[in-house]
């Protein structure tokens, strides 16, 4: 679930006097009054850590898969609890992943645009991103904007820099490589306390704000909750054929998602290609050059875009190339990443085995490189689509009248507070990502989205 | 005439030199193994020769034509040549058949005799009922043998294997040597192997080369090889063996305790002078409990030092009386002796091999 649409659920949740949260509250007790309000600086903290723990989770887990319980056993067989085992062994051998972890959540998070408009705005919070909103109002500013944009952009180095750093550390995960056997840990009564937690942090951060925007997109009113007199398929009737922006966001959405999944995936593979393969010198600047997007913000990558193109001579404000482009760039470092390791997979000698028996380069790529990395690319591809299909932040600086994307569209909806039927779009683009990773699971493995490298 | 010749290859990265001026000459039809341990440029010498890298000096040549030099190197794929691989390489997107047909494809010969002879090598190395299967349904031996047979349909010019049964265990290993001796005898393909098994490397081939630091120290048949090592490294490198340390004096060489009249070794010591290292095999020095008669070798008397029963043979280590020096000696289990036990030692100056 895109964060934006996270945001928009909160709102209908945990909104002042209407949402629901507040309404269950007075129905219960009587009182007229509201126990949350998301449109505070806190409601606006809590939405955003409810959409960014998975960056976290999966650090985390990714070191806790390498630490095997025999660690845990020769802590316990020399008198250590489980207790303070985990205080003494486990958590310092995966502290330097949460870290790492929690540096990409702070980056993520002050890169973010949408959540912070969505809440912040009406909230009269401002933040870094809200404020580069606003210096492209009209008249727009682009120098201040650029200006403005530099710190984020030293900050997101420096501190990619030093997550580099501490993860690199030597020491860091056991040393046992693959980290041997893992068995579950015995946890008599306390299993139902986490069991607890887990499902409580399920529930906010994806069972409830989906209940209620789904609940929102086919009501009249959404305030009216449940009941058959509010259901209707008007929002989507609305959008699908009378909207005269609905369905064109849609579809610019798959064309430059679609796009720019493909260029990206060219020119990364042919980066990790000639990397791997050394076939020019200097090859390690070309693959440094496909991970450079990583460390700049969506956002100040947009502007540098716009200030670049968006001007004659170029002049390519409002058109599709511009966000192709931008996207594209965006996204290189994810196709790399994800070509790069599947490069790996084919050992060189692979190919000199055509080689030696007299096939060329090429008819080695094509008879044997190419149908082994098939589905690995295909995997990749995949991502970067569904990543795309709901980037905001770039495109909400880039988007011209014709060229804008769901999620642009998702924005401006919630602008004008039309929660019904900005929530049916917001079904609609779920619709389009679940379709997307269904078929990318069945055809690749339940993991392909959370696998690193 | 020789077929494949190497003239003063040198290959150097930055500034370490991985081979250093390598002269090599294999005729028609011969085995020969590159032996040496790992970083001794024997696999940087052999992808010289497969056209994957360029040497930095010196030439390849293939019956008199020049295939590598400094200035140009004639793509893999036009050399005519085969390679087997250390991790096999075997195309997993391919059946056994589509694999072994790869080179045959290439060479565009008709689909008829495309099948023919896949379906005849796949036969010779026992995997005609696989040919459908696909890689990863195989074992690592089986394999082995999809790309020793891929490599051999092509009768190439030059079949390369570079350390093709270090992935396999130590049994299939034995067996797989054999195969490719095997295979040897029946299409006599000239061959170069790289390994750092000196077992593999005895079984196959028609002669050694013995590679160290990048250069060649003896090439020659397995068993001058072993008998006859002319350097203290080919001597540590092939089986066990004990070095002593001599002087050449005017009559006779003088070890540490005893001194041999020079004329009861054979000519190689004609002219060398000073400081001489003999090798001597642990199983070419002789035990007894008394002292032997009759024998034209020399005996000392010693005591046994340590002893290890190795089911096989007795591996002991014996110390010649008034001196400093420590033999390891292996002999057949019946001949068994205590530890600090009272020995003849048995040498023949024959069986001492002086090193360069």
């Amino acid at each position: 679930m895109p964060p934006y649409l996270g945001a928009i659920g909160w709102i209908l949740l945990a909104g002042p006097n209407a949402g629901w949260l507040n309404q269950a509250w007075t129905f219960l007790t009587g009182d007229p009054g509201s126990i949350v309000n998301v449109y505070t600086f806190t409601g606006l903290a809590l939405v955003i850590a409810l959409n960014s723990f998975p960056f976290i989770f999966i650090f985390v887990k990714a070191a806790l898969d390498m630490v095997s319980s025999e660690m845990e056993d020769a802590a316990n067989i020399l008198g250590a609890g489980a207790w303070r085992t985990m205080m003494t062994v486990t958590l310092p051998l995966v502290w330097p992943a949460i870290l790492a972890g929690i540096i990409i959540v702070f980056l993520e998070t002050m890169a973010l645009f949408g959540t912070p408009a969505i809440i912040g705005i009406p909230a009269r919070i401002n933040v870094v991103t809200t404020q580069l909103w606003q210096f492209f109002e009209f008249p727009t500013r682009v120098e201040v904007a650029a200006a403005y944009a530099i710190p984020l952009l030293l900050i997101t180095v420096a501190l990619i820099a030093v997550q580099r750093l501490v993860l690199s550390r030597k020491g860091f995960i056991s040393q046992t490589g693959k980290g041997g056997e893992r068995r579950p840990v015995q946890l008599g009564g306390w299993r139902w306390v986490l069991f607890g937690w887990c499902a409580f942090v399920g529930l906010l951060a994806v069972l409830m704000p989906l209940v209620v925007l789904l609940q929102a997109s086919f009501a009249e009113a959404w305030g009216r909750g449940f009941s058959f007199d509010n259901l209707t398929l008007r929002n989507y009737y609305y959008l699908i054929f009378q909207h005269d922006m609905a369905m064109p966001s849609v579809w610019n959405t798959i064309y430059f998602s679609a796009a720019a999944a493909t260029f990206a995936l060219i020119i990364a593979l042919l980066v990790a290609y000639i990397q791997h393969r050394k076939l020019v010198p200097f090859a390690g600047v070309l693959g440094f050059l496909a991970m450079a997007p990583f460390v700049i913000p969506g956002i100040v990558m947009a502007i540098g875009f716009y200030a670049a193109y968006a001007s004659p001579p170029l002049a390519l404000y409002g058109t599709a190339a511009l966000m192709i482009l931008a996207f594209t760039a965006r996204f290189l470092p994810i196709a790399y990443a994800n070509c790069s390791a599947a490069v790996r997979t084919v050992h060189p000698e692979m190919e000199e085995a055509v080689r030696i028996l007299g096939g060329g380069r090429m008819r080695a790529i094509r008879s044997v490189v190419a149908p082994l990395m098939k589905k690995s690319l295909f995997g990749a591809w995949l991502i970067v689509f569904i990543i795309a299909t709901r980037e905001l932040s770039a495109a909400v600086f880039l988007v011209g009248p014709n060229t804008r994307t769901m999620s642009v569209m998702l924005y401006d909806l919630s602008e004008e507070g039309n929660f019904e039927v900005l929530s049916a779009l917001g079904g609609i683009l779920l619709i389009i990502t679940v379709t997307l990773v269904a078929i990318g699971m069945k055809l690749l493995g339940r993991d392909f989205m959370l696998r690193r490298e | 005439m020789p077929r494949l010749v190497l003239k003063q290859i040198v290959k150097t990265f930055g500034t370490f030199t991985a081979v250093d001026h390598l002269d090599l000459d294999l005729a028609d039809g011969e085995f020969v193994s590159l032996l040496g341990p790992s970083g001794c440029g024997k696999t940087t010498t052999l992808r010289m020769i497969a056209g994957f890298m360029p040497p930095t000096e010196g030439t390849i040549e293939i019956d008199g034509k020049i295939l590598s030099s400094p200035s140009s190197v004639m793509p893999p794929e036009r050399r005519g040549m085969s390679m087997i691989f250390q991790s096999y390489a075997i195309w997993p997107n391919m059946t056994v058949f589509e694999n072994v047909a790869f080179g045959l494809k290439l060479r565009k010969l008709s689909g008829d005799e495309i099948r023919e002879r896949a379906g005849r090598i796949l036969d010779v190395v026992q995997m005609g009922h696989l040919a459908e299967r696909y890689p990863s349904e195989l074992s690592g031996g089986q394999q082995q043998r999809v790309a020793l047979a891929r490599a051999i349909v092509v009768q190439p010019a030059v079949l390369l294997l570079d350390e093709p049964l270090s992935n396999l265990d130590a049994s299939l290993r034995e067996e797989m040597r054999f195969e490719i001796r095997r295979l040897h005898d029946e299409f006599r393909i000239t061959t170069v192997y790289v390994t750092h098994d000196q077992g593999e490397a005895m079984v196959t081939s028609d002669r050694i080369a013995v590679m160290n630091a990048g250069r060649i120290e003896q090439i020659d048949d397995p068993f001058s090889l072993y008998n006859r090592p002319r350097t203290r490294f080919v001597a540590g490198f092939i089986g066990r063996t004990n070095f002593i340390e001599a002087r050449r004096e005017a009559n006779s060489v003088a070890f540490d305790g005893f001194a041999v009249p020079a004329g009861r070794f054979n000519g190689e010591l004609e002219g060398r002078t000073g400081a001489v290292t003999f090798s001597v095999r642990p199983q070419n020095i002789s035990l007894h409990g008394s002292q032997p008669a009759g024998t034209n070798g020399l005996a000392l008397p010693g005591r046994i030092v340590e002893r290890a029963y190795l089911g096989e043979f007795w591996d002991y280590v014996v110390a010649p009386t008034d001196s400093a020096l420590r033999l390891r000696v292996v002999a057949p289990p019946r001949e068994v002796f205590e530890t600090g036990q009272n020995v003849w030692i048995g040498l023949a100056p024959d069986q001492m091999t002086p090193l360069a």
